[in-house]
């Protein structure tokens, strides 16, 4: 099935929003899902890579670091407030 | 922060550091302290605190960086802001140095001026992937920061789950040694990958590290996943009349050329040196000790060698060969598409925070070595002369074959 990048985008956001607070998902994570439901054919690593730049340069998600780095929705900083 | 409260000083422990011949951060935060600046003031303190407690009182990472990258900014709060207000967010940036570390005073005063402006004043330089170290700032002040860099023509370099700044000796800008240009392949592979480099995507870290010789001045060996390493494929050139005035300046070569070659490939007569290059195993010690005498040969290249690491889930390891020989020169393209290859590899299989070096222990050489189509070589060996550990499936096929033919057909 093929599919646009602003597809894989938002199908990856959803994914980061389902999962927000209980998971973190790394940049692999994401493209991994991605393949798999979209098959090899319709959706490749390129594809997936414009998908999270298109996220997080539309400030949709963030990195994050927690000993790697992951993908999240834009969310306060804990630390930041001393929590 | 008061030096003294009348009875000694207010940081005893930290004091301590200030001992002995070697330059102490101690004494550089207190005389930037000493001239008011609140930040260092409060970081003395609180590194003093922790000190007596023994207690870390920083907590590290979160979401913290500059519009559009993963990497570059170390997001540092510490746990008491209510006490330590001035450095509630201390956040460490790192910037990308210039390649081999050639710097200006004017672009040196430039960054200084900067961080004066936008951060504590506090710098390393240079932290240990070779980046120029801002240390402390506020969340506010990250993209301001960004942007004077920017201005001046600096990056941020890596951090996280991505490629890190690579970094290279001064090569051929300043030794007659390297066998390759150090400072261009450096440069190409960082602006080749700035993509990977900014935009975490890997399970872990990645160093490359250039160094032009088998000296290895930048540890690349010990302290990168893809250490390039200059080397030469003829022989090394002698100037004999040099060798002579080695020897009349009272070295004996025998004993500290000769007897300290590791492969014993090399003899001394008393009037000519003699060198069974197809043994010398590159360790420059002959050269390094006889630098007017010796130099590398004219065939020059570098070796690649994969995986190595600090401990962090496992135990430290050096790297190992993968490309015993390769001609470097611009565009490089080999050496890209075999990292390229390599992280299609690790991306695919790799587990979180495992680095290229254990994945390719955990699958062993073989499957790795397939995976990113390199044909096995008996120089990919972890010692020379040593322990070969190439899985050659060949052999084990009929080794199995064979023993299936001698056991009797089980019984059910």
């Amino acid at each position: 099935m093929a599919v646009t990048t602003e597809q894989i985008a938002d199908a990856m956001y959803e994914m980061v929003k389902e999962v927000q607070g209980k998971k973190k998902l790394k940049a692999m994570d994401l493209t991994h899902a991605m393949i798999d439901r979209y098959g090899a054919e319709g959706c490749d690593k390129k594809m997936c890579k414009a998908a999270i730049r298109d996220l997080i340069d539309n400030d949709r998600c963030v990195y994050t670091y927690f000993g790697g780095s992951y993908i999240e929705l834009p969310h306060e900083e804990g630390a930041a407030s001393g929590g | 922060m008061s030096e003294t409260n009348g009875k000694g000083s207010a940081t005893p422990l930290l004091d301590e550091l200030e001992k002995g011949d070697w330059p102490s951060f101690v004494t550089q935060i207190k005389e930037m302290a000493a001239d008011g600046n609140e930040q260092c003031q409060q970081l003395l303190e609180l590194l003093e605190r922790s000190y007596r407690e023994k207690i870390g009182h920083w907590k590290h990472g979160g979401i913290v960086g500059v519009h559009g990258y993963g990497g570059g900014v170390i997001g540092r709060y510490n746990d008491l802001p209510e006490e330590f207000p001035a450095i509630a967010h201390f956040h460490t940036l790192r910037v990308n140095m210039p390649t081999g570390w050639f710097y200006t005073s004017e672009v040196l005063r430039k960054i200084c001026d900067i961080w004066d402006e936008h951060g504590s004043g506090l710098t390393n330089m240079h932290g240990s992937t070779g980046d120029i170290i801002l240390l402390g700032t506020t969340t506010d002040e990250l993209e301001p920061t960004f942007q004077a860099l920017s201005e001046a023509d600096f990056d941020l370099g890596g951090s996280g789950s991505d490629v890190r700044t690579p970094s290279a000796c001064v090569g051929p800008a300043r030794c007659e040694w390297a066998c390759y240009d150090t400072l261009d392949l450096c440069n190409d592979l960082t602006q080749t990958f700035q993509d990977e480099l900014h935009r975490p995507a890997f399970p872990y870290k990645f160093k490359f590290k250039c160094s032009g010789c088998p000296n290895d001045c930048v540890a690349s060996i010990a302290r990168s996943d893809m250490s390039i390493i200059g080397t030469w494929r003829d022989d090394i050139r002698i100037d004999q009349d040099e060798v002579r005035a080695y020897a009349e300046g009272g070295m004996n070569i025998e004993r500290d050329i000769c007897g300290n070659c590791p492969t014993k490939c090399m003899a001394w007569d008393g009037n000519e040196l003699e060198i069974d290059n197809s043994n010398c195993v590159k360790c420059m010690h002959c050269i390094n000790a006889m630098p007017k005498a010796l130099r590398p040969g004219v065939d020059t290249g570098a070796t690649i060698l994969l995986g190595a690491k600090a401990p962090i889930v496992q135990g430290a390891q050096l790297s190992s060969v993968l490309i015993p020989f390769i001609k470097l020169e611009p565009p490089y393209q080999e050496i890209k598409d075999l990292a390229e290859r390599i992280w299609d590899f690790w991306g695919e299989h790799g587990k979180n925070r495992e680095r290229v070096g254990e994945l390719m222990q955990r699958v062993g050489l073989g499957n790795f070595l397939e995976a990113i189509e390199v044909e096995p070589l008996p120089e990919m060996i972890a010692a020379p002369r040593d322990n070969p550990y190439v899985f050659y499936e060949e052999y084990y096929e009929e080794e199995d074959e064979e023993a299936e033919e001698e056991e009797p057909a089980a019984v059910p």
